[in-house]
């Protein structure tokens, strides 16, 4: 086998991506953690900490589109490094998406605790098990399980359902809970949408096997 | 001048070869496939160098040969216009259609096949003694062209179709090696457009090229193929995906002679190649 170096160069940047999977799933975390908490505090943290997620996002494009210009990659080579760069792109964006989880929060201010977060805890639980199984898909190269990462999405589109059920219903029979039940639904907005760039990357993982590039699943939302 | 069929030309009855209505661009319906190569096997004496080959040529595409050294793509070209038969002891076997007629059935001449399927080499080689106008009116007079006039229209045409008339249209009488390597690989590209040929082969036309004057070539390359079908031999294979439709991939086989592994649209064979030999050579990993 010849072309070490640049075998060694796409192998440091898978490395990079799940760094940044790791980035993005840790604000995840923390951000439903501080909601669950009601810790404002913690989530202008985390507000503060994304510019560092984004950070790497730009680092590891700038090295990709490097390799790519230096390397001239063919093939697999070529769909390996070009998923990298949407594969960043949908990984910086689920960080954004939790960013936008902790400024919930923040306007959430001094709401009593303990929180009644309805269907939402489980929406995060199914979003986060969807990225980790992306990202596994990803470096297994494993297309069964990229697609059933798309039928995962399904269940959370369900979630999302319950959530808007609750919150209307709640709004209905107390409308002083309009604004508070407003947040809950932009929150689970979010985790939804961190469930779809999960199948973004599912469908990545496909075409970077494949060389095929197909929608898998049509989120509802 | 109207249709002469190309049977009738390849056995010798030319048309006139002064005639601008009887070039490729005035064919009512360019045939789809320029060229039917039908399991064509090429040896040198008793050396096999090409096994087997079968694939159709698009007429009016790039179409591209890429390669290892060694693997036949300079020798399958070669049989493509039967210059392979001038290798010693050189054989050939299988079939090649041009629109339809087989260039090495008994009675085709083989001058004309080279006429209208035209070669460009490696190297530029324009002939060392005469003029840049000389140098793409050879072919014409060959050919028994006489009139000055004709002969100069032509010239004309053909150096504005190689890109090259606005450089050189008031040093037509320097000599052609006085030319930069780009320019003279042009004048031999004016020198094989001059005959009107339908199909022009290119036996890796860039690689004595800096990569400015590549870049002109290969979009000079992809002008003419609105004309003429292209058929280019080349290591490099960024050009190959740069400047070509469809794409061969060969490789040498056990046996030592040269097969087609894999022919596709260039595209699907750059990006995603159905056979792990075409993946590894074009990814790197050996070749």
């Amino acid at each position: 086998m010849t072309r070490d170096l640049f075998t060694k160069e796409i192998t440091e940047l898978q490395d990079e991506v799940l760094v940044l999977g790791s980035m993005a799933e840790k604000a995840i975390l923390d951000a439903m953690a501080a909601l669950r908490d009601g810790d404002a505090r913690w989530s202008q943290k985390l507000i503060e900490d994304d510019q560092k997620i984004n950070a790497k996002r730009f680092e590891i494009e700038e090295k990709c589109i490097f390799v790519i210009g230096s390397q001239q990659p063919m093939a697999t080579d070529l769909r390996s490094l070009v998923s990298m760069l949407f594969i960043t792109t949908d990984l910086e964006r689920i960080a954004d998406h939790a960013e936008g989880i902790a400024r919930i929060n923040v306007m959430l201010g001094d709401e009593p605790l303990p929180r009644r977060l309805g269907y939402i805890p489980a929406m995060a639980d199914r979003a986060v098990t969807m990225l980790r199984d992306s990202l596994k898909a990803y470096i297994e190269r494993d297309i069964a399980s990229a697609r059933r990462i798309c039928e995962a999405d399904d269940e959370v589109d369900r979630l999302q359902d319950s959530v808007y059920d609750e919150c209307f219903s709640a709004m209905v029979a107390d409308p002083t809970t309009i604004q508070r039940n407003t947040y809950m639904l932009w929150t689970s907005h979010n985790l939804e949408r961190i469930a779809d760039r999960c199948t973004n990357i599912a469908e990545r993982v496909i075409y970077l096997v494949t060389g095929n590039m197909q929608e898998i699943n049509v989120s509802k939302y | 001048m109207t249709n002469i069929s190309v049977s009738n030309a390849l056995l010798g009855s030319a048309r006139a070869p002064g005639s601008q209505a009887a070039g490729p661009a005035a064919e009512a319906a360019p045939a789809r496939m320029a060229l039917n190569v039908s399991n064509l096997s090429a040896w040198y004496g008793s050396k096999l160098a090409v096994s087997g080959v079968s694939l159709d040529i698009r007429a009016n595409n790039v179409t591209a040969l890429i390669g290892p050294s060694g693997c036949g793509k300079t020798t399958l070209i070669r049989c493509f216009n039967r210059m392979h038969e001038f290798a010693p002891n050189a054989r050939v076997e299988g079939s090649v259609l041009f629109d339809g007629v087989d260039i090495y059935a008994p009675g085709i001449d083989p001058v004309r096949v080279r006429q209208r399927i035209g070669m460009v080499f490696q190297k530029p080689n324009p002939f060392p003694t005469m003029s840049i106008a000389e140098n793409v009116a050879a072919g014409l007079r060959f050919l028994g062209v006489r009139s000055r006039s004709a002969i100069a229209d032509r010239v004309e045409a053909a150096l504005r179709l190689a890109a090259l008339w606005d450089e050189v249209k008031d040093d037509l009488k320097k000599p052609g090696i006085a030319l930069s390597g780009g320019q003279q690989q042009r004048l031999c590209i004016a020198r094989a457009i001059a005959v009107e040929p339908e199909i022009i082969l290119m036996d890796e036309p860039c690689s004595a090229l800096d990569p400015v004057a590549t870049l002109k070539i290969e979009d000079l390359m992809r002008d003419l193929s609105q004309r003429y079908t292209i058929v280019i031999v080349t290591h490099n294979m960024q050009q190959a995906a740069r400047v070509s439709d469809h794409t061969a991939f060969m490789l040498m086989g056990d046996d030592g002679a040269g097969h087609l592994i894999e022919y596709r649209p260039t595209q699907d064979l750059f990006t995603r190649p159905s056979d792990k030999r075409t993946e590894d050579y074009i990814t790197g990993r050996f070749g």
